[in-house]
C-alpha cells in the first residue's frame, strides 16, 4: 500500500515537472517576442540588436516626423480608413443577418450561417486571388473601396459569431413578454434586443476592425503603391534592408492593442466571449 | 365595455397571431429575410470571385484567350510542384505538433488556476491574436538571428557554441509559427476542458489513478473536440502564413502561397495562380475535413 502511495507521488512529480515545464516554455514563447521588440524599439544604435544599446526615443521621433516617415503616415491612414469602413458596413449587414437567422432552426438557416462563416477556414490568399482577377475582369482599377469589399468579406465572420452567440443566449421570454404586452417588432428589436447585444456586437466589431487592420492575404493581391497599407509596407521594409522603424511601429502597434483589449476587457469582456 | 377593454381585447389577438408566426412579423415582412442584404454582399464579393478564379483556370495562356486544361496539366505535370505541395502541408503538420506539445500542457496548467489567474492567463493568450501578424514575425526576425535572443540564451546556458542557423530554415519558421498559430490553438482547448465536470478528475484520482492516467484515459479524450479543432485552425492558418513564410523562410524555402502569390504578381500567368491557389484549398481543406472525420469519430467512441 505504502509502496503504491510513494508511487503515485513519484508519478506526480513527474506530471509537475514535464507538464509545468512545457507549459512554461509555452507562455515564454508567447510573451517573449513581445517584450523583446517593445525593448529593441528603444534602442540608441542603427541596427536592431539585442539586447539594443543605450536606451532613447529616437525611432520614435522618426517614425512621428511627417516628412521622415511620410510613407509610413500614409500607408497607417490608408489601413485605418479601410478598417473603419469595412467595420461598418460588417456591423450593419452582420447584425442584420444574425438578427434574421440566430434562432431560426431550419436547415436552410443554419447553412447560410456556416456559408457566412467560410472566409474564416477558406486559405485568405486564395480569396486574394480570387478578388484580384474578379476585379480586375470586370474593369475596375485598385481602390480604397475594393480593398474595404475584400476586408468586408474576410472580417464578417467575426462579428457575426460574436453577435449570434449573445442573441441565443437571449432569454426568449423576454422577447416574448415584450410582443405580448403590445410593442412592434420594431420597437422590441429597439429597445430590448439590440441594447442587450451591443457587448457581443461590439466586441465583434474590435475583433473585425483589428483583423482588417493586420490583414495581409487580401491587401497583397488589391493593394497597389496609392493603396497600400500598413502591413504591406512594413513587409516590403523587413524584405529589403532591416529599418529600426519597423521595431518603432511594432512597438506602437503592440501598445494599442495593449490598450484598445483592456478597454474591451473592461467595458464587453473581450476574451470570456472569445473563449467560449 | 370601456375602451380599455377594446385595447386588451385587440392585444389579446394580436399575442395570438405572433404565436402563430414566430420568426416573422406582419405582412410580407418575415424575421428571415434581415439576412438578404448580406447574402448579396456575399453572392457579389465572395462567390462570384471564387467561381471566376475556378473559370479562370481552365484557360491555357495569360492572355485568357484559349480555354482548355493547360495550365492544370502543366502545373501537375511539374514533379516541383508536387514537392512544393508536400512541404507545405509537412510544414502544417509540424506547426500542428508543436502548438499541441506545448499549447496542451500550458491549458492544463489553465483548469488549475484560480478564476484570476485564468483571466491574466486568458488575456495573455489572446493579446498576440490581436498583434499584427507582420509584428509577430518581425519578433522572430530579431528573436532568430545569428546574434538573436534564442542563439544568446542557448550560448549563454553552454547548449551550444557556435550559433544556430535558424533565419531562412525549416527549424526557425515552425519555431516562429508555434508562438503565430499558438492562440488558435489554445483558444478551443480551453474552451472545452473549461466545461469539463472537475468530479470526474477528481473520481479518477479517489480512484487512484496517477495524474498521467487521469490525463490519458480521462481528459485527453473527453478535450478531443477542442483539441482536433485547435489543430483545424492551426494547420489552416500555417500552411498559408505567406508573410511568415517569405519572411522567416527566405527565398530558399518554398511553399505554395509563394508560387501562387509570383504566378499571380510577378509572371502574371493567372490561370497558373489560379490553378495553384486550387490545389492550396483542396489540399488544405481535405486534411481539414479528413481531420474533423477523425475528431467526430473519436469523440462518439468517447461518448458511445
Amino acid at each position: 500500500m505504502r509502496d503504491m502511495g510513494r508511487r503515485q507521488s513519484l508519478a506526480d512529480i513527474s506530471y509537475g515537472l514535464v507538464i509545468g515545464g512545457l507549459a512554461l516554455l509555452a507562455v515564454t514563447i508567447i510573451v517573449a517576442p513581445v517584450v523583446i521588440v517593445l525593448m529593441t524599439s528603444f534602442t540608441e544604435g542603427q541596427t536592431i540588436k539585442f539586447p539594443p544599446k543605450g536606451f532613447s526615443l529616437a525611432w520614435y521621433e522618426v517614425l512621428f516626423d511627417a516628412s521622415k516617415s511620410r510613407q509610413i503616415h500614409r500607408t497607417a491612414g490608408n489601413s485605418l480608413e479601410i478598417a473603419c469602413f469595412s467595420t461598418l458596413f460588417g456591423v450593419v449587414l452582420g447584425t442584420l443577418a444574425s438578427l434574421g437567422l440566430a434562432r431560426n432552426r431550419s436547415r436552410l438557416a443554419r447553412a447560410a450561417d456556416s456559408f457566412f462563416m467560410s472566409p474564416l477556414v477558406l486559405p485568405g490568399i486564395t480569396y486574394g486571388l480570387a478578388a484580384l482577377v474578379y476585379f480586375s475582369l470586370l474593369g475596375f482599377r485598385p481602390s480604397l473601396d475594393l480593398m474595404i469589399a475584400g476586408h468586408l468579406v474576410v472580417t464578417l465572420p467575426f462579428i457575426l459569431r460574436t453577435t449570434t452567440a449573445s442573441l441565443s443566449q437571449l432569454d426568449p421570454a423576454l422577447l416574448d413578454s415584450s410582443q405580448s404586452l403590445g410593442a412592434s417588432w420594431l420597437y422590441t428589436l429597439r429597445r430590448v434586443t439590440l441594447p442587450l447585444i451591443a457587448p457581443g456586437i461590439a466586441a465583434g466589431a474590435f475583433l473585425a476592425f483589428m483583423a482588417s487592420i493586420d490583414n495581409v492575404p487580401v491587401s497583397l493581391f488589391l493593394s497597389n503603391a496609392r493603396t497600400d497599407t500598413l502591413p504591406i509596407r512594413m513587409w516590403g521594409m523587413m524584405e529589403s534592408t532591416l529599418d529600426v522603424r519597423v521595431a518603432a511601429v511594432s512597438g506602437v502597434l503592440i501598445t494599442a492593442a495593449f490598450v484598445l483589449m483592456l478597454v474591451m476587457e473592461w467595458t464587453v469582456g473581450l476574451t470570456r466571449r472569445m473563449r467560449d | 365595455m370601456t375602451t380599455n377593454d377594446v385595447v386588451v381585447e385587440k392585444r389579446s389577438l394580436r399575442s395570438a397571431s405572433l404565436r402563430e408566426a414566430p420568426v416573422g412579423t406582419t405582412g410580407w415582412f418575415r424575421e428571415w429575410q434581415l439576412a438578404l442584404p448580406l447574402a448579396l454582399a456575399f453572392a457579389a464579393l465572395f462567390v462570384a470571385p471564387l467561381l471566376l478564379l475556378a473559370a479562370v483556370s481552365f484557360y491555357n495562356d495569360e492572355k485568357l484567350s484559349q480555354p482548355g486544361f493547360g495550365s492544370w496539366l502543366k502545373f501537375f505535370g511539374d514533379p516541383f510542384n508536387y514537392k512544393v505541395m508536400a512541404d507545405t502541408l509537412l510544414l502544417g503538420a509540424k506547426t500542428v505538433c508543436a502548438t499541441v506539445l506545448i499549447g496542451y500542457p500550458l491549458a492544463l496548467v489553465y483548469l488549475d488556476l484560480s478564476p484570476r489567474l485564468q483571466k491574466v492567463l486568458l488575456f495573455v493568450i489572446v493579446m498576440p491574436l490581436l498583434l499584427s501578424v507582420v509584428v509577430r514575425t518581425f519578433a522572430w526576425i530579431v528573436m532568430l538571428g545569428r546574434e538573436g535572443v534564442v542563439n544568446s540564451v542557448l550560448i549563454g546556458l553552454g547548449v551550444i557554441s557556435e550559433p544556430l542557423k535558424l533565419l531562412q530554415t525549416e527549424l526557425g519558421l515552425v519555431i516562429a509559427l508555434t508562438q503565430i498559430e499558438m492562440p488558435l490553438m489554445l483558444l478551443p482547448l480551453i474552451s472545452v476542458m473549461s466545461r469539463l465536470d472537475p468530479n470526474l478528475r477528481d473520481a479518477s484520482a479517489a480512484l487512484g489513478a496517477s495524474r498521467w492516467r487521469t490525463l490519458f484515459t480521462v481528459i485527453l479524450p473527453l478535450s478531443m473536440p477542442g483539441l482536433v479543432a485547435g489543430c483545424l485552425l492551426v494547420f489552416a492558418s500555417s500552411t498559408t502564413a505567406f508573410i511568415s513564410q517569405t519572411v522567416i523562410g527566405g527565398v530558399r524555402l518554398i511553399y505554395l502561397p509563394l508560387v501562387i502569390w509570383q504566378q499571380a504578381l510577378a509572371v502574371y500567368h493567372w490561370p497558373l495562380a489560379a490553378v495553384a491557389s486550387l490545389a492550396l484549398v483542396v489540399s488544405v481543406l481535405s486534411v481539414v475535413a479528413a481531420l474533423s472525420w477523425l475528431g467526430r469519430r473519436s469523440g462518439g467512441y468517447v461518448h458511445g
